[in-house]
């Protein structure tokens, strides 16, 4: 790093008509003062004022250069009081000479440095912090295709990803305040530790942009703990992946959909942060399909499915909320699920009747004679949830009303009873009222666009501590 | 031009283990026997433990808690404190 020079620096690029403005205030402190002067584009600039020449910005870069020009006071190579732009008052205030400029106007803003050029950032974030990075480095050959190289080390997940350069990677780890070598999780199935960089690049390759990093970082978090059960939900053989559900108003910074198509595609926070995780479990745990991977069908979330609850206009809160998080707190809950599947009720207009509805397909979520394996999650859409809205109705009564109507008596769910063989053990006979879910099996969120009467069951892998429980977490940036 | 990008994978380092060797016998050996916790697994397992018996063997039954997570760890240093050979099941 440039050490500062005692005295007064300034640091100004000919391109900027505030730096040219300033000249004659140059040289008159000069003549006063013992001033250095750097200059980032020309290098006779300003004329016979010996500047240095901050060609390649290392100047600039470590000294936080945002606007030129910069005047800067140095004492003991400490900085001790900086100012931006032409301010007549904090010039003279900081330099403590009198009469500086006294043709020019008492006030001009400055100009962008050179070091925050957009297009020079990411170059530059790479010549001064990449070798923070420590993941190998991978040449690709002249004549070899970036896309192909990748599908051929088999890195991808059957689409194309966007291939992690330095620069790609210095970039999304600004997307976080935490240091890229930090141990994030343990990744299953090969047990690895995975650090804040390698999440970066599985980021940069599902096509993120930073700030979902923090996003992709808790939800690395919270499948690799033991109750999620990411081992277990990558070797089964039912259809079920992650699913990610986001909510708060970090939703809508990052510009996530929870409104019309919510959980289909065209939103890149959307499609990319499940993404991530995936990558994340492909390549760096080592969980491939048809390895420990052994999925009969396979489901989206084994692609990356995500989207966002829309709590603004929420009737009942959120399911992170259900799960126990405060609200208004960005969050994210991981459930083990399958591709969801529609209830369609365009008739009910009464809560009572819509209860019904909903219980009698969710009675036949996996079979209708398995009961209390599985958990699930509703995911309302306006319009169904305006019927229990209107009429007063809670989340907890929401829940109650429709769990009144999951109970079968346990002489039709036995096996071999209806001519089916599937079915609970013989030992549920006697029972008159078995229940479709465990306690809390049953969940709530809110999502999709203000026109239709459908929602969407989410049905669960294995439930409780044989297999995965949802998980929910506040995103730590 | 050259491109350079980062290693997305683990990189992790295999420990090389050389498989034991094959006895000529089993007798007086002490074979462990993981049932995973799947349905009927222990009926296959129960088969195996008659067989092995009538060649000699000494029999121990483990179990894993579920069948979704891997065997814990105090199982798996059990297992291999106690026996000399372990078969682990998988039955659906």
């Amino acid at each position: 790093m440039s050490n500062l020079p005692d005295g007064f620096v300034v640091v100004v690029k000919e391109e900027c008509a505030t730096c040219q403005t300033v000249v004659p205030v140059l040289r008159q402190l000069a003549d006063t003062i013992e001033l250095t002067v750097y200059t980032q584009d020309n290098p006779d600039f300003p004329a016979n004022l010996g500047a240095r020449h901050d060609g390649d910005l290392t100047f600039s870069w470590h000294h936080d250069i945002e606007t030129v020009p910069t005047l800067i006071r140095v004492v003991n190579g400490v900085e001790v009081d900086r100012t931006v732009g032409w301010k007549r008052g904090e010039w003279e205030r900081i330099t403590e000479v009198e009469g500086l400029g006294p043709k020019l106007p008492p006030m001009r803003p400055g100009c962008g440095s050179m070091s925050v050029d957009p297009d020079l950032v990411d170059e530059l974030r790479v010549r001064f912090g990449a070798t923070t990075l420590s993941s190998r480095r991978v040449d690709i050959a002249d004549a070899e295709d970036d896309m192909e190289m990748m599908f051929n080390r088999g890195w991808t997940d059957g689409l194309p990803v966007v291939p992690p350069t330095e620069e790609r990677v210095m970039r999304m780890l600004t997307g976080t305040s935490r240091a890229s070598s930090d141990i994030v999780a343990t990744v299953p199935p090969d047990l690895v530790d995975i650090t804040v960089e390698k999440v970066a690049i599985s980021a940069v390759m599902a096509g993120c942009l930073p700030e979902y990093l923090p996003w992709v970082l808790t939800a690395v978090e919270a499948a690799c703990t033991d109750e999620f059960n990411m081992h277990g939900l990558l070797a089964t053989t039912m259809p079920v992946g992650p699913v990610i559900i986001c909510s708060g108003p970090g939703t809508r910074a990052i510009g996530m959909n929870s409104g019309v198509n919510a959980l289909g595609q065209g939103n890149r926070a959307n499609s990319t942060i499940g993404r991530a995780l995936q990558l994340v479990i492909r390549n760096v745990g080592g969980g491939r399909p048809g390895e420990v991977d052994k999925a009969t069908h396979g489901g989206p979330g084994k692609l990356g499915f995500c989207f966002a609850e829309n709590d603004v206009d929420s009737p009942y809160g959120t399911l992170a909320g259900q799960l126990g998080l405060e609200p208004g707190v960005d969050a994210i809950t991981l459930f083990a699920g399958e591709g969801s599947r529609c209830v369609v009720d365009q008739l009910s207009r009464e809560p009572d009747s819509l209860a019904r509805s909903f219980a009698a397909n969710l009675q036949a979520m996996h079979h209708p004679k398995l009961v209390l394996a599985f958990d699930v999650i509703l995911v309302m859409g306006p319009e169904h949830a305006r019927v229990f809205a209107d009429a007063g109705w809670s989340r907890d009564q929401i829940m109650s009303g429709i769990t009144a109507h999951l109970n079968r008596p346990g002489s039709e769910l036995i096996r071999g009873a209806g001519g089916m063989a599937e079915g609970i053990p013989e030992d549920f006979a006697d029972i008159p009222d078995v229940p479709k879910f465990r306690e809390g099996g049953l969940m709530l969120a809110y999502a999709g666009g203000g026109a239709g009467l459908f929602s969407e069951i989410i049905g669960g892998w294995v439930n409780g501590d044989v297999g995965s429980k949802p998980v929910s977490r506040a995103v730590a940036y | 031009m050259t491109r350079t990008i980062l290693d997305p994978t683990g990189e992790r380092t295999l420990a090389e283990r050389q498989p034991l060797e094959r006895p000529t016998s089993l007798d007086g050996l002490t074979v462990g026997l993981l049932n995973i916790s799947k349905p009927r697994g222990d009926v296959f397992l129960d088969r195996i433990e008659e067989r092995l018996n009538a060649i000699g063997a000494k029999v121990n039954r483990y179990s894993k808690p579920t069948f979704t997570k891997p065997a814990p760890v105090d199982l798996r240093h059990k297992i291999a404190t106690e026996c000399q050979f372990v078969i682990e099941a998988l039955a659906d």
